[in-house]
């Protein structure tokens, strides 16, 4: 038996014996996830339980190295672990952003001090964490941004405005790009900062969204004293940063996995219970043959993303694709949450109240949700064109 | 068994490409095509390709093959599909050598399958009947005779078929058209009296040719005759994976022309390359070829390790080849302009092996309509 093979045997009885049966299951809508934070809430004392469990072992952050409060597993051990939990169903024990977009750029470029301040409070869950790229004239075009950040003895003081901040209402600090010099070429003028969103002169307003939710914000930033310590990289360093954060942002985009999709009612189902079957087909045949491509598409990302990971793990070097996985599993995404409603009829369409089941209400907020997938994170076109210059080499 | 290619796969797919490369180019199909080439492949090409081993993969070292399976044959088609290099691998060693293997008695693969693997023999598979695939649409008959079988009936697709020297010929024994049951395999020799080979010529300059047997007495039997048809779908499978991995390779080097041109092409002061609809269109395609690449190599491993599952992952495979080959020529003519359209660019070489190939085995339809029935619904 390999080393490798001992470590499975281990995570598979360690999960056994401490993830709790309820946390087994797939959560039935977004507000049972364990988010953390100074202000951290919990669903239910089993999530609670999972939480601390996990966040003991180390494996909130599996990766990362113990001395950041990490479970120190090298990637392939990390892998393995992916795997178990997703064998035995459990449910993220804490979603972080910190973990997946900010922690990987730290261990990259932060020093030691910041790595020791922050990485263990992300790693245990303690500190919430936003991400304050966008404004409202910066989008796409993120180099843009014009938020100003003015070096004043050991403080920068920050002053403009962030969009679509993801939870900025719930985070307690927030990681962002800021411009500090406007007078060079404006990918070599941004920083980027760390910032205590208890700090004096911010405020935040949720924004609501088609699907109801209102899970992002509008922060104003006004005369905010950021202490230079705060500062990641170099002044003037802050794109090189954005832009390696962004690739582990789609990364994560692609892979997180969707434990709601997979515990749903299967498409094919739905269509045979909506459509009715000939002889245990969908009878619908112009339905059946649409659901037959998306499911051969669902199954070719999947093997894709295995493909690269396996290549990646041998030593290829890791490149743009996760431009490509962030758009076809996006795009993909949007096309099954699109047959849902289309399958479900009216029945996809409630919005609230009596005459639906939650599943079918679900369907319809997810639905909508989905939309957003494609534009979060850089969207389609974005990735595209990533793809166009950076792997196809195709000129400017 | 990852996707990761072994030393010795490495080594495979290199000595395959560069055979191709020295022996087999676009420019060796155009030649057999303007000469009006009579048997249509090179045999001189296919003994050297045997001699490196290539055409006995999957034949065991006892009948002088190399032992190896689909993933390393699937190296080999995957070359040669980027050149449209035509050989009798589809024919012969995804079908004729697999079926003698898997039915034919100890003397017949004796004698049959060290002669496939020196490139000596082509041993093609007489099984449809109409113009689109359908395994059990099969109407001709085998009947009793002097201890063996007599087959009656006519072939419409028979890959390499005017050059074999033999067949594996697929009659009834019982029951009607597109009944799986009353299936069987037969052995003929293409010289056998009866035999009526007359040649195709597909758009796509490759080998096929209709079959007429006329009350020919079959050499031997393959298996028990009327149970035929899972042997013949899981050969049959092979094939499918086999030739969507060539497909890949057609797909792949089509793009990768298309890519070189939109880089080199100037209009309006700059390559063409640099204009968004056209990067657009051309990521776009490079994500379906990356999608298309994982599901033909799993496909291929899957028959290799035995999964239950191989047979929706080669229909997935297969569905998914027609469309990104087919895709991806309609891309390159319409970015190459013009000159797209032409003969004496190879791009229509590689659009016409793209419509041909789609319909042999199952066309995207087919496979998408298979897909859903093995998963279920
Ligand atoms: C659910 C959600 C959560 C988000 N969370 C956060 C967050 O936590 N923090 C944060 O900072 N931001 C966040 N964002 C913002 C997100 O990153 C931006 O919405 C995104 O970068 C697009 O910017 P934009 O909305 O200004 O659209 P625009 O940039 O104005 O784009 C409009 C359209 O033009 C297209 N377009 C733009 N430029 C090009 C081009 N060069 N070529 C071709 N097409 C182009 C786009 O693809 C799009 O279709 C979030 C967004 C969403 C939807």
């Amino acid at each position: 038996m390999s080393a490798l093979d001992d470590f499975r045997a281990e995570a598979r009885a360690w999960l056994e014996a401490n993830c709790p049966a309820s946390m087994r299951t797939p959560p039935s809508s977004d507000d049972e996830d364990t988010w953390g934070g100074r202000r951290a809430t919990f669903f239910s004392d089993d999530a609670r339980l999972w939480f601390e469990r996990m966040r003991d072992r180390g494996w909130t952050a599996p990766t990362w190295p113990r001395a950041y409060g990490g479970g120190g597993l090298s990637e392939a051990e990390g892998r393995v672990l992916e795997e178990e939990l997703r064998r035995l169903g459990c449910r993220m024990a804490l979603k972080s952003f910190g973990i997946w977009m900010l922690g990987p750029v730290l261990l990259e470029a932060g020093t030691e001090e910041q790595k020791r301040e922050h990485l263990t409070g992300i790693a245990r869950g303690e500190l919430r964490w936003c991400q304050g790229y966008s404004e409202p004239g910066a989008g796409s075009d993120l180099a843009s941004l014009g938020m100003r950040a003015v070096r004043e003895g050991d403080h920068y003081v920050v002053s403009g405005q962030k969009i679509w901040t993801s939870h900025a209402d719930k985070a307690d600090w927030m990681f962002c790009l800021v411009r500090t010099d406007p007078s060079v070429p404006k990918r070599d003028g941004i920083s980027f900062l760390l910032v205590d969103m208890a700090s004096p002169g911010i405020s935040v307003r949720p924004i609501r969204l088609i699907s109801g939710n209102s899970p992002f914000c509008e922060t104003f930033f006004d005369g905010v004293r950021v202490p230079a310590r705060n500062l990641v990289g170099r002044e003037g360093g802050g794109w090189a940063i954005a832009t390696s954060l962004l690739k582990h942002e789609r990364a994560m985009i692609a892979r997180i996995r969707d434990a709601r999709a997979e515990a749903e009612e299967a498409l094919e189902s739905i269509a045979k219970r909506v459509l009715g079957e000939a002889r245990g087909e969908v009878a619908d045949r112009v339905v059946r043959a649409e659901l037959a491509q998306l499911g051969i598409d669902v199954l070719a990302n999947k093997l894709a993303l295995r493909r690269a990971a396996e290549e990646v793990a041998a030593g290829r070097p890791a490149g743009a694709e996760s431009s490509m996985f962030k758009y076809c599993g996006t795009e993909l995404g949007k096309r099954r949450r699109e047959m849902r409603v289309r399958l479900l009829g009216l029945s996809g369409l409630g919005w609230e109240g009596e005459g639906f089941t939650p599943a079918e209400l679900s369907a319809t907020r997810d639905w909508l949700r989905s939309r957003a997938s494609s534009i979060e994170g850089g969207s389609s076109e974005i990735q595209l064109n990533i793809l166009a210059k950076r792997v196809l080499g195709l000129p400017a | 068994m990852s996707f990761v290619l072994t030393e010795e796969q490495r080594a495979i797919a290199k000595a395959a490409s560069d055979l191709v490369a020295r022996r087999a180019p676009v420019a060796h199909l155009r030649a057999l095509r303007d000469s009006r080439d009579p048997v249509g492949f090179s045999r001189e090409v296919w003994r050297e390709m045997a001699s490196v081993g290539f055409a006995g993969i999957g034949i065991p070292e006892a009948h002088g093959g190399s032992g190896l399976g689909l993933t390393e044959l699937g190296l080999v088609l995957e070359a040669c599909g980027r050149a449209l290099a035509p050989t009798p691998l589809v024919s012969t060693v995804l079908l004729g050598a697999p079926l003698v293997l898997a039915a034919g008695d100890e003397a017949l693969r004796a004698r049959e399958l060290p002669l496939v693997a020196s490139g000596e023999r082509v041993i093609a598979l007489a099984h449809e009947e109409g113009p689109h695939h359908a395994p059990t649409r099969v109407t001709t008959r085998a009947e009793p005779h002097a201890g063996g079988f007599r087959l009656t009936g006519e072939k419409s697709f028979v890959l390499d078929g005017h050059v074999a020297d033999a067949f594996v010929v697929v009659a009834r024994v019982a029951g009607e058209a597109d009944d799986p049951r009353g299936l069987a395999l037969f052995f003929v020799e293409a010289s056998a009296p009866g035999v009526h080979a007359t040649r195709l010529h597909l758009v796509d300059s490759r080998n096929a040719a209709r079959v007429r047997f006329d009350g020919v007495t079959a050499a031997a039997t393959l298996g028990v005759p009327g149970e035929a048809f899972a042997l013949l779908d899981r050969v049959l499978d092979g094939a499918r994976a086999g030739l969507a991995a060539e497909m890949l390779g057609g797909a792949d080097e089509v793009f990768a022309r298309t890519l070189a041109y939109l880089k080199e092409r100037q209009q309006f002061g700059v390559a063409i390359g640099s204009f968004q609809a056209l990067q657009h269109r051309a990521a776009d395609l490079y994500c379906d070829l990356e999608l298309t690449r994982s599901v033909v190599l799993e496909a291929l491993r899957a028959i290799d390790r035995g999964d239950p599952e191989a047979a929706r992952l080669v229909s997935a495979a297969k569905a998914r080849a027609g469309t990104t080959f087919s895709r991806a020529t309609a891309e390159a003519v319409q970015m190459h302009g013009g000159v797209g359209v032409t003969d004496e660019l190879d791009i229509g070489f590689f659009v016409k092996r793209a419509r041909v190939a789609d319909v042999t085995f199952g066309d995207s339809a087919f496979h998408r309509d298979r897909f859903a029935r093995l998963s279920g619904f």
